[in-house]
């Protein structure tokens, strides 16, 4: 084999093993979400969707798990999004690299390095006992607001660092202040980006299980809470609980996946709503 | 050279951190007239231009020294507000950046940030300014679609039109024309003779030719010390330094 033939047969099994790479990580996804949809499709109906579980749990069906996910990824989004942004602010756009930015930094990524259940302890201790919020949707809200902070973060610094910098420029050099180039320019221009990043924020907010057992989440409730000190029922908690402390383990082994299934299907719908967002605010603003 | 004295820097030297870029560098500049910096790359002269209007100001390791004067009140002063600054000399940059928003709300930004909401005064300033630019003729039907849809020399009039509005007293352009075919240059130098019955002009170029045809007063620069300043046509054919005329003449730089 000559060497052009030799450098051919390189070219075609690097661009084999670099394709069959990315086609495995299809095939998982669409792997899982066959089998949870296989298992789960036949717990899935209206009675499943609207009504709360009965009979021990073993029969009727999720609705107030439903609302309790929606109403803590929500409330972690009003949580973090805030203050994920405006501190991705500071460090892009103020903060003067130093020592005191290197450990703000520092203290960051190790937020995203903490793992989940500590996050549930240092709610249960801090918002629950110490605050005296109780178990609720406040305690899960802002537990759940405190874990996806660092991925919120993140992504906005990346957005914002995206921003051209003739576009602070042009502002500035048209008397803006700081703060209205940041408001009226830089923040417009990033937005798209920073919701991308939230929407893997709202993905991890919603399949939490540890944060919110001891934070927010009901083993059983058949009534909808009525305010954000109210304790609620919650979807990836609900399938544990079914999965692993019911009596009745094995038989309610399709109402686990149909809730797997809903909650998969509740965190893409969050993120459609995220995407469509984005999608209409570029074709606002390109650059 | 009767005109009335609009800027000048007195003594002023220029530090990034240690870095000395301009040293010493005393000029004038006069009402209603052109001035050209010309000089090769890092000679300082694109330094020089962003300090008149604290452009530098967001580079932290910039260090000023000496006065800028503007109505003979020092830019740098202990009281003055750099936005204000900004607002009486304006600045074009050597690449258009028109903000990724539509033509009418780019150049009516900077009278939005000074506060002016009301929307007929909105439309017949950035009306007029458009007009000034000479480039309201192309897009008046289009205001409403983006400024990135237009052509580089259309944006490049759109950011002239865009530092208009606000009024300024002083335009201070970095190679306007640098990044646009001929034509479009043609259109922005016909423009800056226009505009000089305005404004007093402030024009950093790489081309010789472009100096010459445009400016009233030229500046070399080189290796960040101001070598020599005179009229245009002195300069271009009986410049008083050697080192100026084998710069003009292409032997070096």
């Amino acid at each position: 084999m000559d060497f052009r033939q030799k450098r051919k047969l390189v070219e075609a099994i690097a661009f084999f093993i670099i394709r069959s790479s990315a086609v495995i990580i299809c095939l998982a996804l669409a792997i899982m979400l066959g089998f949870l949809f296989v298992k789960g499709y036949r717990a899935i109906n209206w009675t499943f969707l609207t009504q709360p579980p009965m009979d021990a749990m073993t029969r009727g069906g999720i609705f107030p798990a439903i609302v309790g996910t929606f109403y803590l990824t929500l409330g972690a989004i009003l949580v973090a999004f805030p203050l994920g942004v405006a501190s991705a602010i500071y460090l892009n756009e103020y903060a003067i690299e130093g020592r005191m930015v290197r450990t703000i930094r520092l203290g960051i990524n190790n937020l995203a390095g903490v793992p989940s259940v500590v996050f549930g302890l240092f709610g249960l201790g801090l918002f629950v006992v110490f605050l005296g919020f109780g178990s609720s949707i406040l305690s899960g809200s802002l537990t759940l607001g405190f874990l996806i902070l660092p991925v919120i973060i993140g992504a906005s610094e990346e957005a914002l660092k995206a921003v051209p910098q003739t576009y602070r420029e042009a502002s500035l050099a048209l008397g803006g202040t700081k703060w209205q180039t940041i408001y009226r320019v830089v923040l417009p221009a990033a937005l798209p980006g920073i919701l991308t990043g939230s929407i893997l924020g709202i993905g991890r907010a919603a399949g939490e299980t540890a944060p919110i057992m001891f934070t927010a989440a009901a083993f059983y409730t058949s009534k909808l809470p009525s305010s954000i000190f109210d304790e609620v029922m919650a979807l990836p908690y609900h399938i544990y609980v079914l999965a692993t402390a019911g009596t009745h383990i094995e038989e309610t082994r399709h109402l686990q996946y149909g809730t797997a299934l809903v909650l998969i299907a509740l965190v893409l719908g969050v993120n459609l709503v995220a995407i469509i967002m984005r999608t209409r605010m570029r074709r606002k603003q390109t650059y | 050279m009767s005109n009335k004295m609009k800027m000048a820097t007195k003594n002023m030297t220029f530090h990034y951190g240690a870095f000395k870029a301009l040293d010493d560098i005393t000029l004038e500049f006069r009402e209603n007239q052109v001035t050209a910096l010309i000089g090769p790359s890092g000679c300082g002269k694109s330094t020089f231009l962003r300090s008149l209007n604290r452009m530098n100001d967001i580079i932290p390791a910039a260090r000023v020294e000496g006065q800028v004067l503007l109505d003979g009140e020092d830019v740098y002063g202990p009281n003055v507000d750099v936005v204000e600054i900004r607002k009486r000399v304006g600045m074009v940059f050597q690449k258009p950046n028109p903000f990724p928003k539509t033509i009418f709300n780019d150049v009516a930004y900077g009278l939005r940030i000074k506060g002016i909401k009301n929307r007929g005064e909105l439309q017949a300033r950035v009306e007029a300014s458009l007009k000034a630019a000479a480039i309201w003729d192309e897009v008046k039907d289009r205001l409403n679609e983006s400024a990135l849809s237009l052509s580089g020399g259309q944006q490049q009039r759109l950011c002239i039109a865009r530092a208009l509005a606000i009024e300024p007293e002083v335009v201070l352009m970095d190679e306007p024309a640098s990044a646009l075919d001929p034509i479009a240059t043609q259109k922005i130098e016909e423009l800056i003779r226009e505009l000089k019955k305005s404004y007093t002009i402030i024009i950093v170029t790489h081309n010789m030719q472009q100096a010459a045809r445009i400016s009233n007063i030229t500046a070399f620069f080189y290796m960040g010390r101001l070598i020599e300043v005179d009229k245009t046509e002195t300069i271009f054919t009986k410049p008083s330094l050697k080192q100026t005329e084998d710069y003009i003449t292409g032997r070096f730089g």
